[in-house]
This record gives structure tokens, sequence and C-alpha cells, in this order.
């Protein structure tokens, strides 16, 4: 299987700060794949650099097999790999409706037949018609987020990038969200890159994941064995414990 | 058990152009020196029963209840200059995010030491070191640096270990911690519940615990309130809560992923009408 996106020896610094130290990660066509780890670790510059938001000094990064030059990326990158951001009160147009928000990138992108297409990206993300003419300051958080979704799904990409997407959400919205992105995987066989801190998230949404510390991946597992608890690093049992819930002295 | 806050019926509403939003209806409870978790979804009531409770109320909402005591005081016909000398000093309010909840132009040992020169007649000399001493006891590992330093110089678990400390200070009978480790990574989280823990065992403070996550709230709380559209809808000892009867409790339950499950789709709640009557 070829690989959807591979990082080779990524590097980031900002100023004189290394937030990414000599990265790899492959990613399969049709997988998903998590990012683990605390505030700092580096886990979200991974994804940015990959979307060209963060400044790359060494390694590189390919997508499909096609390797990317510098911090610019091309109309066509942009239709194969979308980003969905952890905070849903804050990466929506205040000022636009969901309608011109959707319209946007497919302006951008030269879609035509919009009407139909925003229509069936509400629908699928599980919002109504009804959804298309409001702002965001009028819906809950967890529809804000189908919002993002659905606005990185209209392009069609291969490759989502999800950042958090469930972190600001309750509970109980959490679990709907996760349910709409398995969901969406499986229709259109999407690869997903997914970061979190909540290890019990990435394992039910992940086959594999790397374990991030200090801007360098630590530890690399599957889920099953995170399951089974067969770790070898102490960072990762830490997280283990601290997932499990506060335990009285 | 004494009684340190008892509350009959609260109810917060605010009047809006388009009608009257009811956020809290009728919540009942008793409090004595234990731990009591209060949990639901946003918009489930939760905060503004703490935030009423606290005194913390926009003044365009009403609050009403048939009984607001704590301690032999009325808290809702208590003056504004009465409450200000509960509040802080008798009872305290941890808040979810350090980022937005501290001032962000005073040093964090001067914010420490303004709640303690509020209430109690200290020295500067006297408020340092107080001041330096409960930061020590938030583990707080270099108290005299942090001390000096602005909120945007210290990382999230600091700045709530910070504000906790503030809130400690002057030693109060209740504590109410709105979402104190939401903001938090989980690696931090188990730190400050444990330095919450220890002080609030040792000071012997009552405690409310307003989170969304259940799981949390039972593993840290004796008593948990479960509520959905500011009503409560069940209340179980935290060692009780595998036997939630309400479909809502099990369902915030059941709707969290855990490690080495598997259970696709994740079950979601079906939320009844009949649970907002």
């Amino acid at each position: 299987m070829s690989a959807a996106l591979s990082v080779e020896k990524l590097g980031v610094i900002y100023d004189d700060f290394h937030a990414l130290k000599d990265v790899s990660i492959e990613v399969g066509t049709g997988d998903s794949f998590g990012l683990v780890g605390e505030s700092g670790s580096g886990k979200s510059t991974l994804l940015r650099a990959v979307a060209g938001l963060a400044p790359v000094s060494s390694g590189t990064i390919r997508i499909h097999g096609e390797a990317l030059q510098g911090a610019k990326r091309s109309k066509a990158f942009y239709r194969s790999v979308q980003m969905v951001f952890q905070d849903p009160y804050g990466s929506l147009h205040p000022r636009q409706t969901i309608d011109r928000l959707l319209l946007e990138p497919l302006a951008i992108h030269g879609i035509g037949d919009s009407e139909r297409r925003i229509e069936r990206a509400l629908d699928e993300v599980g919002l109504g018609n009804g959804f298309r003419f409001r702002y965001p300051h009028q819906l809950s958080g967890g529809q804000r987020q189908r919002v993002a979704i659905a606005r990185a799904l209209i392009v069609e990409p291969s490759v989502l990038l999800l950042d958090e997407p469930t972190s600001a959400l309750d509970a109980s919205v959490q679990a709907e969200v996760l349910n709409l992105l398995e969901q969406i995987r499986r229709d259109r066989k999407l690869t997903f890159v997914m970061v979190s801190h909540d290890l019990g998230v990435v394992t039910h949404m992940c086959e594999r994941l790397a374990v991030m510390r200090g801007g360098a991946v630590v530890e690399r597992l599957s889920s099953a064995e995170l399951a089974r608890a067969d770790v070898q690093e102490q960072y990762t049992r830490n997280l283990m414990i601290a997932s499990k819930g506060f335990v009285k002295a | 058990m004494t009684e340190l806050l008892d509350v009959r019926n609260l109810r917060v509403s605010y009047p809006t152009r388009t009608g009257v939003i009811e956020a809290v209806r009728g919540v009942s409870f008793t409090l004595g020196k234990e731990r009591l978790g209060i949990v639901g979804e946003s918009g489930s009531g939760k905060s503004q029963t703490g935030r009423a409770i606290m005194g913390l109320t926009p003044k365009h909402a009403v609050v009403s209840a048939d009984k607001l005591d704590f301690n032999g005081i009325d808290l809702l016909s208590a003056s504004a200059k009465q409450r200000r000398l509960l509040r802080g000093k008798r009872i305290a309010m941890v808040l979810q995010d350090p980022k937005y909840s501290l001032d962000p132009v005073m040093s964090i040992g001067r914010q420490i030491c303004e709640t303690l020169k509020t209430h109690e007649k200290v020295g500067r000399a006297e408020a340092k070191e107080r001041a330096l001493a409960m930061l020590e006891a938030v583990q707080i590992r270099d108290p005299q640096r942090v001390f000096d330093l602005y909120p945007h110089e210290i990382s999230g678990g600091m700045g709530q270990r910070a504000m906790i400390a503030m809130m400690l200070i002057a030693g109060p009978e209740l504590l109410i911690a709105d979402e104190p480790t939401s903001a938090l990574d989980v690696t931090v989280q188990l730190d400050v519940l444990k330095i919450m823990d220890k002080l609030v065992s040792e000071r012997g403070m009552g405690l409310i615990f307003v989170s969304h996550d259940l799981r949390l709230v039972s593993s840290f709380c004796d008593r948990v309130i479960v509520m959905y559209a500011g009503r409560i809808v069940e209340e179980l000892k935290a060692s009780d809560l595998k036997n939630a009867q309400h479909p809502y409790t099990q369902g915030l339950l059941n709707c969290m992923p855990e490690i080495g499950q598997s259970r696709h789709p994740l079950p979601v709640l079906d939320r009844k009408p009949e649970w907002a009557a």
C-alpha cells in the first residue's frame, strides 16, 4: 500500500526553539493514524507543518508520494488535504453564514454545482438545510464542529488532518462527532491523521499511533498493543494512568 | 454531619427579549463537609448553580429560592457588603481556564496577597510570607520565582495551582470548583486534582465540583448530582455510579471511548423530552 502521507526527519524551528526534531511518520492510504502527547509535545505542529502553517527547517513531507516544497502549497494540495481545527468557536468566521462559509472553498477551487454540494455537505454531517443561513453564534459547539467538518469535506479531500476535533466538546457531543468522523471515513475511504491528548479517543479512532514528547516521537504502537498495555516507554504508561482518571489516595 | 449549605428550590432565570430563559429550575441539595459533584452537559445549569451560590449571577438575572442558607446566613437576603465579606473569605471559587481568569497585568504574588489583604489585617511582609507558603502548598517548586511572574509567563497547570492557592489562602469553608481541570493536559489534571484532594481533606472544607466529566467527578467526590436542562435528574453516591437508574446518567457514562474497548459506533445520548419535564 502506498503511503498517503509520509514525513521524513521533519524539523520545525520557531526562532531558536526546536518545535519538532527529526520526526518521521508514515500513514498508509485509508489508514487512521493518531498522534498523542501533552501540550508542547509538537503534535499539532506536525499537522500544521504538513498543512504549510509552520516553518519547516529540514526534512521532507510527501503526500501520495509527491514531495512538498517549502511552506507554499498548491491548490491541488488543498483539494486533497484538508484540516479540521480544535476550537469550533474560533475556526468559523463569525460574520459569515454557514452557506457563505461552505461556498468559499468551492469558489477558491472553482468547483461548480455549489447549490447541490452545500446541501449534500450539510446533509452528510447531520445538519439539515435549516442550518444553511444561520450564523456560527446561533449554533452549539457540536454543530459548529460539524460545519467545520463539512467545510473540510466539501472539496472532497483524500486526507483529513484533525487537530483535537472534539476536545472543546462535551463528552456526549464528542461521541456524536466521533461517530460521524468514523462513518465519513468508511464512506469516503479517507485517510485520517488525528491529534489528541486523550488516549481513549485516539485508540477508539485510530489503528496506529505515535506518542510524542518534546518535539520527538518517543514510541510508536498499535491500538491493540495499547489496549493490552504492551508499552515500552514510561511516558506512555503515565499517559495511560492519567487517562484512567483520578484515584483517591 | 453539620450542614454547611442548604439549597432548596433554587431557580435562576434570564429575562430576554424573546422570553424568559430558565437556566436553573428548582435545584435542591444540602452539603456538609464533603465533596459534592455536579455533572451535566453544557447548558444543564451546573455552572449557574455554582455561580448563584457564589453570588456571581449577572444583575439582570433573577435568582430565587425557598432557601439558600450558608452556615446560618441567608444568602438571598444578604446585602452586597455582606456577600463581599463572604466571597473569597468563606466561600471561594476556582474557575475553569487560568488563561482568562487570572488578572493579566498583576503578578501572581500580588494577586494572592490581594485576596489576603482584602479579608484580613496583615502587613505586607506577612502577606508575602503566607502567599509563598501557600504557593508551596500547591506544590509550586520555586515559589520565590513564581511570586513575581505574570500569568502569561506560566503554564496552564501552574496557573491553575496559583488560582487554587489564591482561593485557599483566606481559609474558606466552602470551595466551588467550576471545571477546574478541563483546560489542562491529562497528565497535569491528575496533579492538580491531587493537590485539591489533599488540601480539601486537610482543611476540612466542603467542596462543590462542577464538571461535565462524570467519570472524573465520581472518582473524586463522595456524592454526585446529575443535572439536565436545569433540573436534578439523579442524585447518587459516587460508589453507586454503576447502578445509575436514569438513562441520561447511563448515557453520560457510556459515551466515553475507553482504552481496550471496541464499540463502533459509540453509544450516543438519545435525549427524551420528558427528561426536561
